[in-house]
């Protein structure tokens, strides 16, 4: 279906979003010899075996000992390092939560928690893995950026933007393959979103994964008349509330897309802004309180309501209450 | 940083308990137990043994670093780093107070000099001194990281994480103390939960152990600091398990949990302070 609509953006690869990590550590390796490594027990799942290889020196293997890495990440920034720590998305967030509060967040600390296989996507291992709290838990940290990239080139470009960063950041990705359709020589602005697709009936707000999924939905509302405004909100903290606001100024109603829940998500901050600044009819694609389970990542996608199709429906009620 | 002599010293110890009793009494809060057992350790490390820049630089390049995992004993930190010249003795009046830089737990967040990572939900100090060991070591900066822990604290299973972490990575720039002093909130760490034999666990970690028999005899603290430095650089990360009496310089508060988060009253306050001379003056 994707194949036969007149997307905007198209594309003729897919990979993980985690190589892009995996990559743009390397990069930013190279640059910057102060950016160090630490995972977890799951270099090849984290695509960090290339910087291990190249700088063992600078890479520490943790052990399945996550609570230690946030700890040993917090302390290596004391003499100038800029750890890098590589776990699942679960296990760089809910199981170390103090730590990242304490050591990391509240002591204002240049650690960059890397996360792979967020979300549902995540697969065939079932709900114990496919965390959809960690953009909320991360997001209520004070100092704490917000990261959540579409696509391998994104991913890639993010890593290497944070490692220029000072400060705590929460970067998440996944592991399926996905559509790369963005520019592989693109500059990652942290905080600042990117309005894709110019619109002027509706805004679709997406991150992470569904940013691809909100571009094939603008396709399908085109072919009936609908102009939807897309935008990448890869940071979602800082928010890039001018950007929302300015949309919505022009649009009027919008809808937010994300692999997580709605409770605590991206939808949760751009309502909270538009509340406080334009309060426009609204609806929200996400998990509904409730956990993953096993599955493909496309039946998962299409059985928690995450697809092109769900946006559509979102945007089509809307545009109703408008 | 010039050397305190034994009987400088011992003043100092003095000086800084009624700093602690004098602290705590001022806010009505506050951990006393521990910062008065400790207060020799402390003493130890900033006024002897550490070679340490009071003109304080967060990544303290070619410096020792000292980080406190067990916070709560904040009392006794913030009068020795006053003391030691890191910031005014006047400002230990604010401790607890609004709008204070001395948190009643330690914090970076107000820029207080000499903490370099919050600390106060316990077992996460050990990790954090691992990894300023390990960038010192990349740095090729050959001075020491020492940590302190509580021995209650030990009950945190991410003391044993980072206990693994450091004899398998060799982290032999590294001296880890933990104040034995066998008390925690509930009661007697035997009663709530038993570490049993820490210098067996800990060797079985592939940890050198050191013992301070005496953590209130500043002789004998010094001297093991000393014994713990000589068997650095050989692969091992060094423990120190430091005997301590919880309240040591107070006859009615010595050996006891009572007065782990108490704070003295009016009349407990002058008894106390008639058992400890003013060495260097009253803040």
């Amino acid at each position: 279906m994707e194949k036969t609509l007149n997307t905007k953006f198209t594309y003729t690869e897919k990979k993980d979003t985690r190589s892009g990590f995996g990559d743009g550590l390397l990069e930013a390796g190279r640059k910057n010899p102060e950016v160090v490594g630490l995972c977890a027990d799951l270099i090849g799942s984290l695509k960090m075996g290339a910087f291990q290889k190249e700088f063992p020196d600078r890479f520490f293997q943790v052990g399945i000992a996550e609570a230690n890495m946030m700890g040993l990440a917090a302390g290596m920034t004391i003499g100038g390092k800029i750890p890098f720590t590589g776990t699942f998305a679960n296990f760089s967030t809910g199981r170390v939560y103090d730590q990242i509060r304490q050591s990391i967040a509240y002591s204002g600390k240049n650690v960059k928690i890397c996360a792979s296989h967020a979300g549902v996507t995540l697969g065939e291992d079932g709900a114990t893995h496919q965390i959809l709290e960690d953009i909320g838990m991360m997001k209520m940290l004070p100092h704490m950026t917000v990261i959540n990239p579409c696509d391998y080139n994104q991913t890639k470009a993010a890593t290497m933007a944070i490692a220029e960063h000072d400060g705590p950041v929460y970067l998440r990705f996944g592991r399926p393959s996905w559509p790369i359709f963005t520019d592989s020589n693109q500059k990652f602005e942290i905080g600042k979103a990117w309005k894709m697709i110019d619109g002027k009936d509706v805004t679709i707000f997406a991150t992470g994964h569904l940013v691809w999924e909100a571009v094939v939905a603008e396709a399908i509302l085109a072919e009936e008349g609908i102009s939807a405004e897309v935008i990448n909100i890869h940071t979602i903290k800082p928010l890039d509330e001018e950007a929302i606001l300015e949309s919505v100024a022009k649009t009027g109603c919008c809808v937010s897309a994300e692999e997580h829940q709605l409770n605590g998500g991206l939808g949760d901050s751009i309502a909270q802004t538009l509340v406080r600044n334009n309060p426009v009819p609204m609806e929200f694609v996400g998990v509904d309180d409730s956990f993953g389970e096993s599955g493909t990542p496309m039946d998962l996608m299409k059985k928690y309501g995450l697809k092109a199709e769900n946006i559509v429906e979102k945007v089509k009620k809307a545009l109703a209450r408008k | 940083m010039e050397k305190l002599s034994i009987d400088q010293l011992n003043k100092t110890c003095s000086q800084v308990r009624r700093d602690i009793l004098r602290m705590v009494h001022a806010v009505n809060s506050g951990h006393p137990g521990g910062s008065l057992g400790c207060t020799e350790f402390f003493v130890a490390l900033y006024f002897n043994q550490m070679e340490h820049n009071t003109n304080f630089d967060m990544n303290g390049k070619n410096e020792d670093l000292f980080f406190l995992s067990n916070g709560h004993i904040s009392p006794v930190w913030y009068s020795v780093l006053a003391r030691s010249g890191y910031f005014s003795v006047e400002e230990l009046a604010t401790f607890r107070k609004i709008d204070s830089r001395l948190q009643g737990h330690p914090t970076t967040e107000e820029n207080l000099p000499g903490i370099r990572i919050a600390s106060g939900s316990l077992g996460q100090g050990l990790s954090a001194g691992i990894g300023a060991a390990q960038a010192k070591k990349i740095n090729g900066d050959n001075k020491t990281v020492f940590v302190l822990m509580g021995d209650g604290e030990q009950q945190e299973g991410q003391v044993w994480e980072a206990a693994m972490y450091a004899a398998h990575h060799k982290v032999d720039n590294l001296i880890a103390t933990i104040d034995l002093n066998r008390q925690q909130i509930d009661g007697l760490t035997v009663d709530v939960m038993d570490l049993q034999d820490l210098r067996k666990k800990y060797e079985a970690f592939g940890w050198e152990v050191v013992e301070t028999k005496n953590g209130n005899d500043i002789e004998e603290v010094v001297s093991v600091i000393e014994k713990a430095k000589s068997l650095l650089g050989n692969g091992k990360p060094v423990m120190n398990l430091l005997h301590t009496e919880m309240g040591y310089g107070v006859d009615f508060m010595v050996g006891t949990h009572k007065w782990h988060g108490v704070a003295p009253n009016d009349e407990q306050l002058e008894n106390a302070l008639g058992q400890l001379e003013e060495t260097l003056g009253d803040y």
